[in-house]
């Protein structure tokens, strides 16, 4: 990998939008507190209640919106690279879908009060089923139709699977959660919270980071990459349980929030000339970006209505859907 | 004309309405709303309760469960309730209305209770209750007695401390709601009308956790699980709660507004004032 200056230079962009983003995440809140005093509470000094305001409510609420993200972005990147359409995407596919059906169920099922790794362990599996549902169904050398057809179907499924066991809980309030799950949020996130996405995040960074070198050799084609030494059976391995693990860490807590992995490496893709092993580090910190702007957002628009994120990416991210059904049309028909 | 017609429909489907004399106690009374169920269960004469709602069995919800445990239950649905028999439906303000407007068209009288958000309500109610079972006597009774325990409980401390009851997604009640009345009445000063907050609204975790309340009182938690109940869980709540010398729930006495409501009210007031409850 050459050291591109222009590559260089978008990832420190981002980088610091990213902290601006999460400074600002920390800072603003229904309370009004004063930076200087927030951040003084960060660092553990200050009232105590300010400090457990600051600690366990605003703090992991940033840090989750960050890694949240990050995983959405950096999948659909990974996704659309290896699949070579630009469609692909955790949430069209339904691998979010699926994700929050296997937490659903290991909370409705009891296992994540007995040890707590059975709710992103139990997303993790839906994340996995659904990648290689998707995979056996379009193939990578599925056409767009495919792709967004069995997506559709495992979606919907999924959908109706989490509607289905939150309505036979017998808690009154499982059934108005169903939006949650299909929305995602997070309002009053605790550490605890942070702790159980981050081991899978992180796992999953680790396995998707090393496929660049993979996808670049992929977008000349299947033969050549082969030629130049891809194990595509190890590739493919790699890129199903990373994607699995960092959509079932992040759906785990944060429900599904659509569109961000499609329409970040959408815009990035331009800036870095197109090749795919850049655009996995720059769609996690855009994601990022992304989805701590929207947490912004909902908090500035509609302060105690608990507005869920999945409802500001779909508005910017529908649309962006559409443009490119509208461009791949024009290319396949 | 109407109503005649209707007699006639119903005796050709086999069916003997009683009602004929509009001012007759009611035999066959069914209760389609934990609250109603819970008044009529406290008035009625034996065996004139025919069904109540399947909640009013609930140990978490009703303070008549035993009362109720004998009774056959149901789930509000027209045709359930209509295959009673019912001389008299009574139903709360959250009871389907397309159930209500059926079994109205079918002939059925159905008495609509509003919710209570004062302690005037409840009195109003269980006379409501007491004229519609045609048990004014046992009513006047259950009133006279809620009216002397509630002069008994009330005090106005000089310096009330601040309490605020908090629920599922955080949702707070206000001062013109039943909880805020009970927390008045308990010598509490309601945290929530700090926030402007009047009737019921929901109020952000940091905001509470910086406002620090004396008294949390908390929802009780259902069974299963939900999202909007793990908030009861975060470590800013329950650092909130470690403050106090022990914890209140908000429990069946505060589910309804029936004269228990003074169960929760003394409950409180001992937490204020130290004493210990009688049991």
């Amino acid at each position: 990998m050459s050291r591109n200056p222009n590559y260089s230079l978008l990832l420190t962009g981002l980088g610091a939008l990213c902290l601006a983003l999460f400074a600002a995440s920390v800072l603003i809140g229904p309370a009004a507190i004063r930076p200087g005093d927030s951040l003084r509470a960060l660092s553990g000094q200050g009232p105590e209640m300010l400090q457990l305001v600051m600690r366990q409510i605003r703090l992991p609420r940033a840090l989750l919106a960050l890694m949240v993200g990050a995983a959405l972005g950096m999948s659909g990147a990974v996704m659309q690279g290896f699949l070579r359409n630009p469609l692909a995407e955790p949430g069209l596919v339904g691998t979010s879908a699926s994700a929050a059906l296997g937490a659903v169920l290991a909370i409705q099922l009891g296992l994540a009060a007995s040890f707590p790794l059975a709710l992103p362990l139990a997303a993790l599996a839906g994340a996995l089923g659904s990648v290689v549902l998707v995979l056996l169904l379009a193939g990578p050398r599925g056409g767009t139709m495919a792709l967004i057809l069995a997506g559709l179907a495992i979606s919907a499924l999924a959908g109706a699977a989490t509607a289905l066991v939150l309505n036979l809980s017998p808690n009154p309030y499982a059934a108005s959660e169903i939006i949650f799950w299909m929305l995602g949020s997070l309002s009053d996130r605790s550490m605890l919270h942070v702790w159980i996405a981050a081991p899978f995040i992180i796992c999953g960074a680790a396995l998707l980071f090393p496929t660049g070198r993979g996808l670049d050799a992929l977008t000349l084609g299947e033969d050549a990459a082969a030629a130049s030494g891809i194990d595509l059976r190890q590739l493919r391995l790699m890129l199903v349980a990373g994607t699995a693990a960092m959509i079932g860490g992040a759906t785990a807590v944060a429900g599904t929030i659509g569109f961000v992995g499609l329409v970040v490496p959408h815009v990035l893709r331009h800036a870095v000339g197109a090749r795919p092993s850049r655009l996995i580090a720059a769609s996690a910190l855009g994601g990022g970006a992304m989805v701590l702007a929207a947490d912004i957002a909902v908090r500035l628009i509609a302060p105690e209505r608990d507005l869920k994120l999945g409802v500001l990416t779909s508005i910017v991210g529908a649309p962006f859907f559409l443009h490119l059904i509208l461009k791949t049309r024009r290319l396949e028909w | 004309m109407v109503t005649a017609l209707l007699r006639v429909a119903c005796l050709a489907g086999g069916l003997s309405l009683v009602g004929a004399a509009a001012e007759a106690r009611p035999e066959r009374v069914v209760s389609v709303n934990l609250c109603t169920d819970q008044l009529a269960l406290m008035l009625a004469a034996p065996r004139q309760v025919i069904s109540v709602s399947y909640l009013a069995q609930d140990p978490l919800l009703s303070v008549m469960r035993e009362r109720a445990l004998d009774i056959p239950v149901n789930h509000a649905s027209a045709e359930e309730v209509f295959l009673l028999r019912p001389d008299l439906v009574l139903a709360g303000a959250t009871t389907p209305p397309e159930a209500l407007r059926l079994l109205r068209r079918l002939g059925v009288p159905v008495e609509v209770f509003p919710p209570e958000t004062s302690f005037q309500d409840i009195r109003d109610n269980l006379l409501r209750m007491g004229r519609a079972l045609d048990r004014e006597a046992r009513a006047e009774a259950v009133l006279a007695q809620f009216d002397a325990d509630l002069a008994a409980l009330q005090d106005h401390p000089a310096d009330p401390p601040s309490a605020v009851l908090y629920a599922a997604n955080g949702y707070v009640a206000g001062d013109e709601s039943l909880a805020g009345a009970m927390l008045a009445a308990a010598g509490y000063r309601n945290l929530a009308s700090d926030f402007g907050i009047r009737h019921g609204g929901n109020l952000p975790l940091e905001e509470l956790a910086l406002a620090q309340p004396d008294l949390v009182v908390v929802s009780e938690r259902n069974p299963g699980h939900a999202r909007a109940e793990e908030m009861l869980d975060h470590p800013a709540l329950r650092h909130l709660l470690e403050r106090q010398s022990r914890e209140v729930i908000s429990d069946r006495d505060w589910a309804c507004g029936t004269p228990h409501v003074l169960r929760a009210v003394a409950d409180l007031r001992a937490l204020r004032t130290g004493e210990k409850l009688p049991k």
